[in-house]
């Protein structure tokens, strides 16, 4: 949609004339920018979906810009419009046959956690202090990776609840689906994630 | 009893609604006997708090 303006910092289009020194401006952008990227590519899984909502915000968040003084309440207000350009794009968002075919998958994955009388097959074993890894940049590569992993139903859904804090009948709402079909998704997602991070990480770092 | 994949979803709920108070006894019941359950309630509130703390947060 604005593609126009990729590529190209945004600050050539839109200078805020009351942000003092338009240079400070910039560099503000300069240092968001990646962060509001990386919040909604991990989110919307589409690099051009991304850079669409991330354009969307920030020149909805420049025409506000001279109310706000600090960069700290600059970047809050920008998050706060991304979150809702990433609801909307996540309420149109329409599932391909990959995306059935992914989410058939992962419900064979999950079945198969549980044996015939519905009871671990493999009992999940303890995680040890799991606190500590949130210090360690390499935990984070791999909680990113086993999150784009999830198919984009239970994916939106728990987006939705953990990333962006909207209750569960706020979900639905936004999608028009039912809070049971809510909680059997975000249920998915939970199980498929326990497991990406128990195999890919804690399973490595567990004595 | 319940199964473990159910109270799985209890857990899984009890993320985002209030469970009734006999869903409760059959969750903490099941709980009682079960390390596998009681490691996966552990493991779904330490992702809630996880990515509470996401980089992106910071």
């Amino acid at each position: 949609m604005y593609a126009f303006l990729y590529n190209q910092p945004v600050i050539h289009y839109c200078l805020p004339v009351s942000m003092t020194a338009a240079a400070d401006f910039h560099t503000i952008i300069a240092t968001l920018r990646p962060r509001l990227l990386g919040f909604a590519r991990l989110q919307l899984r589409s690099a051009a979906a991304a850079e669409d909502v991330v354009q969307e915000a920030l020149l909805a968040a420049m025409e506000g810009a001279e109310r706000f003084k600090g960069e700290a309440a600059f970047s809050t207000w920008v998050f706060a419009i991304l979150k809702n350009k990433i609801i909307d794009e996540m309420r149109c968002a329409r599932r391909t046959k990959d995306d059935i075919d992914a989410e058939d998958a992962l419900d064979d994955a999950l079945s198969a956690l549980f044996d015939q009388r519905d009871h671990w097959v493999d009992m999940p074993p303890a995680w040890g202090d799991p606190e500590a890894s949130l210090e360690q940049k390499r935990f984070w590569e791999v909680m990113d990776t086993c999150l784009t992993q999830l198919p984009k139903s239970p994916a939106r859904v728990f987006t939705m609840r953990e990333f962006l804090g909207l209750e569960t009948e706020e979900i639905c709402k936004e999608l028009a689906i039912s809070s049971s079909n809510c909680w059997v998704l975000l249920h998915r997602a939970r199980l498929a994630l326990r497991e990406c991070l128990n195999v890919r990480w804690f399973g490595e770092t567990a004595s | 009893m319940i199964s473990c994949k159910h109270a799985t979803e209890l857990i899984s709920q009890g993320l985002d609604r209030r469970l009734s108070l006999a869903e409760r006894l059959r969750l903490r019941l099941h709980l009682f006997i079960c390390i596998g359950c009681r490691n996966t309630l552990r493991q779904f509130r330490f992702l809630r708090k996880a990515l509470l703390q996401h980089p992106w947060r910071r």
